[in-house]
């Protein structure tokens, strides 16, 4: 960094880029992909529960159109719908992920930021998070943070893989198998939405938390002064 | 790392609290927004139906003409096989067995009827595999009836044709592709856990394929055709997807 450089720097703070643009359009394919695959999924789910709990989810909260409309326009009370959005979306959701997960590891971003992360300081920052103690840097992830966001890409992992097997179980059977077969791999599929749906919740309460890491995520940048050094981070 | 400028952390409680209900709060809004739910418009039914003729080509590619569905023991057979139709199994067609016929048409060269007693001389093929319906819910019955593939050759049928498509008795349609049609373990099945098909399952015979899901399996068929045209499909001309294989 020439002395110029840093001279424009402190007179005009310039707000640090946080997520390359490739990471912001990945980030909202997958939001929108997500949706869509909850809503239709939930939908699915109520034609015949994977549970063994008299339960659905609630009508209006599922994908898939009007119950009238739909058996106006398709002669069908909206599971077609629900399917047509589920098998179109999952294609969106892979094919996303899989460009994430590349673009993840080649460019170091998870090395980088999601790395390392000790079960001490997890438990460390778990602690001083639920007694609204943990300080939120933008662009840095404390423990809870890396923890979760392993655990939000492993469920996807689990909840795609599982999803193929209970789509294809005769032409992918090894998988079904490996699922422990096809009722089994419904539930797993079940629970992987779970816990998607569980790291939602979380992920949107912090954001509305720190309302900055949405403008950070939709502009890249959010207003927040940042001295790094020289030659530290970025 | 020195000179980030921090929420102070004695600050954060009662201030965030606040925050995180009236922010969690228009979230919650956000989500009733799912009543305007686009499924129907136009431009989203072509999209989503374009995807499904994407997914029609993906399933075929995928599909092996000799990869077998897996098979279950004995023991593993449902023996209360869940009745499923869109009428109330005392309403299922009886066919009888004097006046019942297979009619053929289409790409076949030898379009004679076939009786019964014809369809039950052929060799039979018996399996034990899982029925996967569209809704999630699985079974695992045992059919045994003549292979569709050899039924199709002996009648000369157009093996290259693209289509294999069905008619039957309660006014349901459907069609496969010809691969499928030709799959080892595609049968018109005249048993079920082996006695005779029960008027509620299709008697005189169902198709029974165990790669594709349930509503791929018409009952009580009495029409079978092999077409370069795209025949659709009861189900399928309501949205569902055209190949649903398994």
């Amino acid at each position: 960094m020439t002395v110029r450089a840093t001279i424009n720097a402190r007179a005009h703070p310039r707000p640090t880029p946080l997520h390359p643009l490739s990471r912001r359009i990945m980030h909202w394919i997958n939001a929108a992909a997500i949706i869509v695959m909850i809503g239709s999924g939930w939908r699915i789910y109520n034609y015949y529960p994977a549970l063994p709990i008299h339960w659905g989810f609630p009508y209006p909260y599922t994908l898939g159109g009007d119950f009238t409309i739909t058996e106006a326009l398709n002669n069908d009370d909206g599971l077609a719908n629900a399917l047509l959005w589920h098998f179109a979306g999952m294609w969106v959701l892979t094919l996303n992920f899989l460009a994430y997960v590349t673009i993840g590891i080649g460019s170091g971003h998870f090395r980088r930021d999601f790395l390392p992360v000790s079960p001490r300081a997890f438990v460390r920052d778990l602690w001083a998070a639920l007694h609204f103690r943990l300080e939120h840097r933008l662009g840095e992830y404390n423990a809870v943070q890396r923890a979760l966001y392993w655990g939000a890409l492993g469920a996807i992992l689990v909840t795609i893989l599982s999803g193929l097997s209970i789509w294809k179980p005769v032409q992918l059977q090894q998988l079904t198998w490996l699922f422990g077969g096809y009722e089994i791999a419904r539930v797993v599929h079940f629970c992987g939405m779970a816990a998607i749906v569980g790291f939602l919740v979380v992920h949107l309460s912090l954001t509305a938390l720190v309302p900055k890491t949405l403008v950070a995520m939709i502009a890249g940048r959010a207003s927040e002064r940042r001295h790094a050094p020289a030659g530290e981070r970025r | 790392m020195t000179g980030f400028m921090r929420d102070d952390p004695r600050l954060v409680g009662g201030v965030e609290r606040r925050v995180f209900l009236r922010q969690t709060l228009s979230l919650g809004a956000l989500t009733l927004l799912t009543g305007c739910d686009i499924s129907d418009q136009g431009g989203v039914q072509r999209v989503l139906r374009a995807m499904s003729a994407w997914n029609d080509r993906a399933q075929s590619l995928l599909f092996g003409g000799q990869r077998l569905a897996p098979t279950y023991r004995e023991q593993d057979v449902v023996r209360d096989f869940r009745y499923n139709a869109f009428f109330p199994a005392a309403a299922s067609p009886k066919l009888s067995a004097a006046e019942y016929r297979l009619e053929l048409s289409g790409l076949i060269a030898d379009k004679r009827a076939w009786s019964v007693a014809e369809l039950h001389a052929l060799p039979r093929e018996t399996q034990i595999t899982r029925h996967v319906c569209v809704e999630g819910w699985s079974m695992i019955g045992k059919w045994g009836g003549p292979r569709l593939g050899d039924f199709l050759r002996r009648v000369g049928a157009d093996l290259s044709a693209k289509y294999v498509g069905f008619e039957c008795a309660d006014g349901y349609y459907g069609s496969i592709d010809m691969p499928t049609a030709l799959h080892p373990q595609t049968v018109m099945a005249v048993t079920f856990a082996d006695q005779t098909l029960p008027t509620a399952y299709g008697y005189p015979f169902k198709i029974r394929i165990p790669t594709k899901l349930g509503f791929k399996n018409p009952k009580w068929v009495r029409l079978i055709y092999v077409t370069n045209r795209y025949p659709g499909g009861f189900w399928e001309d309501r949205g569902y997807n055209w190949f649903s294989g398994s």
